[in-house]
């Protein structure tokens, strides 16, 4: 019995180390348009009160070196008939100032996003239209309102979340059926964390810039991606 | 055919409130307008209530950014509901004709209908319905249905004035009437274009105008279609534009230029007229002129929201007005042909008669 725990911890931890971390940095290429100031954000009785000076959109996040932020990195293929299960921590979607925050976020498929209401009045929540089969909502969250989980069934990226009473909130998940996903940052970096050894499709995907794919090889020690999206 | 034997007395009131009641409709569609040109339809989840409360006694403290436009309309529209359904009993009520009492309860359901179909397109927002989302199949539908029913208040308002008919010899001659009542249908078409483009929420799938991208015809290939979504950086985010998107709006663009061109080629052809009848085609003709320069400069505003509200109010005033005047048109010739009946063929006695003056309706 003993030996057979010893052989069981042996093999947890060859797969532990058979895993490993994928890094790496997108960047744009070319000069995407300006941003544009949300006026309606700070003319409006209740957001203005609560806006923290001028707020532009944020479609393209450049950082240094061209690196491009709110991109969802994702593996898409290497991984079929494998099941995962969803993790236990929630993934959340707050309402700040009349903006969606983050902007742009993931999570698993079947893993709970807790929607957040931190602004002292209402928003509505409006999931409208799914192409990949994820339930629709649209429910009012006042400002006392608790948080509300939503899970989504589906692979889906993007889910868009609106707010009508306030139509230039937008939201964005990517909604991905394995755990091996990440958003970038401001620089455009990202890690996925722990991707066992393997060949894999990976795909790259900006809500403006578009999707790219990308064949990737990861071996014990992980992994490291560079990609380039493009803005035309 | 459309006959009337009101008793003035007894009408004159009815009249009036037909009147009121076409204009609180035209209100409604207005605020209707600014609710889809703000992209706040969805400002109310509910339907129908509001927020869970009475939609009566929803408290003003929320009615707050896209709340207030919304359902500011679904009460007003509520009110056109009650206006429609008192117009029917009072019709009812009075001595009017059996053709104006189908009419009024023909209102009366198509108002209930109509405030169904704006629930549905709230509470179906995100079902598909014949391959189209429901916020545009039911969004469509409720515009559409606007538009006819503002049109059916109109011919209502017309055939309740104590004295319509005497006031229509006032204008002697009028003929066109299969052109305006052709006008009227291709505006008919026209709106429901612009009910659909307004409907995809994709904002302005053309930015530009008289051009379109800088060419008479833009491209809609895939990669044009990549790019120029790559570069739409709006405050709003609207869909990504399609290639159906750009040929809609072509095609409202086209139908534009084609009415207006109707209009003038129709003004032109009434020179002979009298000159009430050329005053009161005038009035309503001109409307598509400020019409197509309203169309213009939605785009030239980059689709605000106030231009493209009193875009979709002046297009709502053509359709009625064109259905009052080819109603209108059509009654004075059954007027005629009743009266020159015992000397058929008609045609011929018709035309002259129209021409030479006023005839007596016995």
């Amino acid at each position: 019995m003993k030996q057979l725990i010893h052989l069981a911890a042996f093999v947890a931890g060859s797969a532990a180390v058979l895993a490993g971390d994928v890094t790496g940095t997108i960047t744009l290429k070319g000069t995407p348009p300006p941003e544009k100031p949300i006026a309606p954000l700070n003319a409006d009785p209740n957001c203005g009160k609560v806006a923290k000076g001028p707020v532009t959109t944020r479609h393209y996040v450049v950082g240094a070196g061209g690196g491009l932020g709110n991109v969802v990195v994702y593996v898409k293929g290497g991984l079929e008939g494998k099941k995962f299960d969803a993790p236990a921590t929630k993934a959340v979607m707050d309402q700040v100032a009349c903006l969606y925050e983050p902007y742009v976020m993931a999570a698993q498929v079947g893993q709970a996003v807790e929607i957040r209401n931190s602004d002292p009045f209402l928003h509505n929540v409006n999931f409208m239209k799914s192409d990949a089969g994820n339930k629709t909502f649209n429910f009012a969250q006042g400002g006392a309102a608790k948080p509300v989980d939503k899970v989504f069934e589906n692979q889906e990226v993007f889910v868009k979340f609106q707010c009508n009473v306030h139509p230039w909130m937008f939201g964005y998940i990517g909604v991905v059926a394995n755990p091996y996903f990440a958003v970038t940052d401001k620089d455009g970096k990202f890690t996925i964390k722990g991707l066992p050894a393997g060949k894999y499709t990976v795909a790259i995907k900006h809500l403006k810039a578009g999707e790219i794919v990308q064949e990737l090889e990861v071996k014990d020690s992980g992994a490291e991606l560079k990609a380039v999206l493009e803005v035309k | 055919m459309i006959s009337v034997e009101l008793q003035p007395r007894a009408s004159r009131g009815l009249h009036l409130f037909a009147v009121f009641t076409g204009l609180w409709a035209l209100m409604v569609i207005s605020i209707g307008g600014l609710v889809t040109s703000k992209g706040v339809g969805m400002a109310v989840p509910d339907w129908p209530t509001t927020y869970g409360y009475n939609m009566f006694f929803f408290p003003i403290r929320l009615w707050d950014g896209g709340i207030f436009h919304e359902h500011l309309h679904r009460l007003v529209a509520s009110g056109l509901g009650l206006l429609t359904l008192i117009l029917a009993a009072w019709a009812s009520f009075v001595r009017s004709s059996r053709s104006i009492r189908i009419l009024v309860w023909v209102a009366a359901a198509l108002v209930i209908v109509q405030g169904v179909l704006g629930g549905k397109r709230v509470l179906l927002n995100g079902i598909d319905f014949l391959g189209m989302p429901g916020s545009i199949f039911f969004g469509v539908l409720h515009a559409t249905t606007a538009q006819l029913f503002l049109g059916l208040l109109a011919v209502i308002a017309l055939l309740t004035h104590p004295r319509w008919r005497a006031e229509l010899r006032q204008l002697p001659g009028a003929r066109r009437g299969g052109w305006v009542a052709a006008l009227t249908a291709l505006t008919l078409l026209q709106l429901m274009i612009a009910a659909t483009m307004r409907h995809q929420h994709a904002g302005l799938a053309i930015p530009d105008f008289p051009l379109a991208y800088q060419r008479f015809y833009p491209p809609t290939d895939q990669t044009f279609l990549d790019g120029l979504n790559q570069r739409r950086l709006g405050v709003v985010d609207d869909a990504p534009v399609t290639a159906f998107q750009i040929h809609l709006q072509m095609m409202h663009r086209f139908v534009g230029m084609l009415l207006v061109a109707s209009a003038i080629v129709l003004w032109l052809s009434c020179r002979r007229e009298t000159k009430a009848w050329r005053r009161v085609l005038g009035g309503w003709l001109s409307l598509y002129g400020i019409q197509f320069c309203l169309g213009a400069a939605t785009i030239w505003t980059n689709k605000a929201a106030d231009i493209a509200t009193v875009h979709v109010s002046v297009g709502a005033l053509i359709l009625s007005g064109g259905a009052l005047l080819a109603v209108a048109r059509f009654s004075m010739e059954r007027q005629f042909r009743r009266a020159f009946q015992p000397c058929s063929p008609a045609d011929g006695l018709l035309k002259s008669a129209a021409e030479s003056g006023v005839p007596r309706i016995s």
